[in-house]
């Protein structure tokens, strides 16, 4: 059999024992670098092992995220986990099943054909042999470099892969201690951190007195240059000390923000790296039917529940680390290369934190955390941000501002497409991004900026992300505005630029088919030849009851959208049946996803709704909020997001896309949510509101323009 | 001054300032991880347990204003091995992500159960609207809810 192309983290990680590791519990441990946050991978990747080695998924315990025992596979992000990793993980069981069984054919003196495998017991022609993975497992050499060339089983035959099981790590979390916040090692000191403003502001004064007065307790302040924690063996001490301190601190060079630069509206005119992509040099002729529409959307949190934590120790020149970041062994990388160690001598483990979405100030926190255990060698440091830090600190999602320029055909149709997009970067991860683990530039020698870039088109894009219409155009290009100088730090948020350009793209198809007097579902089907989409769109119009859907201006509105993730991860159609008076109300939500091949149906329906109600949260309600000083909105009432008595009814399902590929589902929803949100406002209004969020404000003036 | 309360059924005396928040000593003291930070604002509910059945913030409750009162956190309702009709109510129906909004919301929605046991959907959601939950998990939750208040009403363990 030939080999297949492998995953990228099998050829960055070939050894098997990398991946697998037979205990001798008889249990099998597989080891993945994506992390658990919420979203089932661990489950998933369970699946995918336990049925490749044909055994009951209670023999299958998988490590995620340790830098001694498991993979480097990077970040865990952009839905691809189950993609990569759970591919890595199929063809390295497929591998170390066929030589478990090689060699259990040499002991028994038959031919491997005679074998099969079931509940992990090895049969000869259906008899049991006494052989098992763990009878054999010292005689399988896995040093050895995954090939690939294994026979992998026909999904017809899959028993685990394909069913819905229950998440692994939620009995813990609906019990007792769950999270690396929750972890308490013996004589650990807890420590809080005061946040340099902003990069380049320099600590002026601090009144050490005032601060030891406030926190009441036994208390140490560390100072490394422009960066300070205060550590405590009582955490209400350490915490008390840290509310205390921004009123306690003067600082110079301090940035000053202008109101307007929180609204998206400000980014277009600033300093800018532009990029052509598709279909250049536009048409010297000029247009004859144009058609522009603008949409935006603010700057928004991740906003976790938990605030970001990390524990950390320095021992016999060795740093171990455990944190809820995304990637342990980036994050192993880049601590080295702020504290001067070689990677070896940093051990990073990852233990649950809240969802996060993105990147958030998971991996900040654990830079914290390390810089204390170095100043306080042989002692375990719990680092734990404040609420509001973790408003005001971590990397938001960034404001995007989009403008379709399109030109019509006699028929009403797009025969010419460009999208412009004005949008911060979406990836300042650090090591892969163009930032900085951030107390690294409160140190006296700070790294050296990097110019922003985004993750290039192949990878997805950022800004650019889902800028290609699913639709069947002529002509299509982008020009990409990268805002070089945005007033906060920014990073990736679920979708990335997937939200804003759904809602663009999908706002004004429907105002097209308005125009060309057709239904909007109509319309659609009209220019998209893409199958997997139309069978999508129609199963989810006729989900919802679309042919009964009223006359518009009404004040309830249905609007449909449909996109493809990057335009290559999962399928997703949205429909939302909203009511709007003085605010938008989204009473219902029907979905039809197709992701090919689904690990756990159950799983990843919770993930489609997840991402719907996340989506409607950011549409209707959420925007980061700016001051003087920097990020302003830092508590859940000033950030406000959905609540039980706001969130949507829902109906969502998979077509049955087993005979297709596994395709990421995570945050296919987000954009066909917003945009079917924005088109039923626009059926239930008869005017269309351009702006994210969706306020009572903006409803307001829409109304008043009528 | 010791403060003495009851912790799951259990008597307790800590030796903390009385303004000391229950949230703290839970965790600090009691080692009852399972209550979690999420605000410290009473905006969240993350840290929500029950204090004489009464769904109360601890991250802002002083602990000597529960002297001899009874405290019950989500370790007082069961375990992984044998979980209380709520906890597999939200095992059965995967009602989380992340969870770590869930032992908040599992205690507000004991309180309600103990007060009512026939629920409509809309006592559910009044009850649990003061929770976040960024994940998304909402209808499941609300649907675990739901399950939990018909098996216990069918005699499960309570």
């Amino acid at each position: 059999m030939n080999a297949r192309p492998l995953p990228a983290s099998l050829v960055d990680n070939p050894r098997l024992d990398r991946w697998i590791h037979f205990q001798p519990d008889r249990t099998v441990r597989i080891a993945t670098g994506k992390v658990e946050m919420g979203q089932g991978v661990v489950t998933a990747i369970g699946q995918i092992a336990a049925e490749e080695l044909d055994l009951p998924l209670d023999r299958v315990v998988v490590l995620s995220g340790d830098t001694t025992n498991g993979p480097d596979e990077l970040y865990t992000t952009s839905s691809l986990s189950v993609e990569v990793s759970g591919g890595s993980v199929r063809l390295v069981c497929a591998e170390v099943r066929a030589k478990a069984l090689e060699r259990a054919a040499l002991r028994l003196n038959c031919s491997r054909d005679d074998l099969s495998v079931v509940d992990g017991q090895f049969l000869q022609n259906g008899a049991a042999t006494g052989q098992d993975y763990w009878t054999v497992a010292g005689e399988i050499d896995l040093t050895q470099t995954v090939t690939g060339t294994a026979s992998v089983k026909p999904v017809s035959s899959y028993r685990v892969v394909g069913h819905s099981v229950p998440r692994l790590d939620l009995p813990a979390k609906l019990s007792g201690a769950a999270f690396v916040h929750d972890v308490l090692p013996r004589d650990v000191l807890h420590a809080r951190t005061l946040r340099q403003p902003n990069r380049g502001a320099t600590l002026a004064s601090l009144d050490e007195a005032a601060i030891r007065r406030a926190a009441k307790g036994e208390l140490q302040i560390i100072r490394e240059a422009n960066f300070v924690a205060f550590v405590s063996p009582v955490e209400s001490v350490a915490q008390a000390a840290a509310a205390a301190a921004p009123a306690l601190a003067t600082w110079d060079n301090a940035r000053r923000l202008e109101p307007a630069q929180q609204e998206a509206a400000w980014l277009k005119g600033q300093p800018s790296d532009d990029r052509r992509i598709g279909a250049w040099p536009a048409p010297a002729r000029p247009p004859k039917r144009l058609v522009e529409m603008t949409v935006s959307r603010p700057y928004i949190a991740h906003a976790s529940m938990s605030p970001s934590c990390a524990l950390a120790t320095f021992r016999d020149g060795h740093l171990t680390v455990r944190s809820h970041g995304q990637g342990m062994h980036p994050l192993r990388k880049n601590l080295a290369a702020v504290l001067g160690l070689p990677v070896e001598a940093i051990t990073a483990q990852h233990l649950h934190g809240a969802g996060c979405y993105g990147h958030n100030g998971a991996d900040d926190a654990a830079l914290d955390a390390a810089l204390v255990a170095m100043r306080i060698p042989g002692r375990w440091i719990r680092l734990q941000w404040r609420r509001e830090e973790e408003f005001g600190f971590e990397p938001v999602g960034p404001a995007m501002l989009v403008t379709l320029h399109v030109d019509l055909d006699e028929r009403g149709r797009p025969a010419d497409w460009t999208t412009e997009i004005w949008s911060p970067t979406h990836v300042q991860r650090p090591g892969s991004g163009s930032g900085y683990l951030l107390a690294s530039e409160a140190l006296a020698n700070p790294p050296s900026e990097i110019a922003p870039f985004d993750p290039p088109e192949e990878r997805g894009g950022g800004g650019t992300r889902n800028a290609v219409p699913l639709y069947d155009v002529p002509a299509h290009r982008i020009l990409h505005h990268l805002v070089m100088r945005p007033p906060v730090r920014t990073s990736a948020l679920r979708g990335l630029g997937a939200l804003p350009n759904v809602f663009a793209i999908e706002s004004l198809i429907d105002d097209l088919a308005a125009r060309a007097g057709e239904d909007p579902v109509a319309y659609r089907l009209s220019i998209l030849s893409e199958p997997r989409a139309r069978r999508l769109v129609e199963l989810v119009a006729e989900r919802a009851g679309w042919t009964a859907r009223g006359p518009s201006g009404a004040g309830k509105g249905l609007g449909l959208a449909v996109a493809r993730y990057k335009n290559r991860a999962a399928y997703a159609a949205v429909v939302a049946a909203v009511t709007v008076q003085e605010t938008v109300k989204v009473d219902r939500v029907w979905c039809v996803a197709d992701a090919g091949l689904v690990v756990n149906p159950d799983g990843a329906r919770n993930q489609l709704e997840g991402g719907i109600v996340q989506a409607v949260s950011w549409t209707l309600k959420e925007q980061v909020k700016l001051d003087a000083e920097g990020i302003a909105s830092r508590d859940w009432e000033s950030y406000p997001i959905l609540r039980f008595s706001e969130v949507p009814d829902m109906q969502v399902e998979f077509v049955d896309g087993a005979g297709n590929p596994t395709l990421g589902v995570g945050e296919c929803t987000v954009g066909p949510t917003a945009a079917a949100i924005g088109n039923a406002v626009n059926h239930a209004l008869g005017v269309r509101i351009h702006d994210m969020p969706l306020t009572r404000e903006r409803i307001m003036a829409a109304l008043l323009k009528t | 001054m010791p403060i003495a309360f009851t912790v799951n059924g259990e008597p307790k005396r800590v030796e903390a300032a009385e303004t000391a928040t229950l949230l703290d000593v839970l965790r600090n003291h009691l080692g009852l991880m399972g209550t979690r930070y999420g605000c410290g604002l009473e905006q969240c509910g993350s840290c929500m347990v029950l204090v004489d059945g009464q769904p109360t913030y601890a991250c802002t409750r002083e602990v000597g204003t529960v002297a001899e009162r009874k405290i019950t956190t989500i370790e007082g309702l069961g375990t992984p091995a044998k979980p209380h009709a709520l906890q597999q109510a939200f095992l059965d129906e995967q009602a989380g992500q992340c969870g770590y909004c869930l032992s908040g919301i599992v205690m507000s929605a004991k309180a309600l159960l103990d007060r009512n046991p026939t629920p409509s959907r809309g006592d559910i959601v009044a009850a649990l609207d003061k929770h976040l939950c960024r994940c998304g998990a909402h209808q499941r939750i609300l649907r675990a809810v739901e399950r939990a208040a018909a098996t216990l009403r069918d005699g499960g363990r309570a």
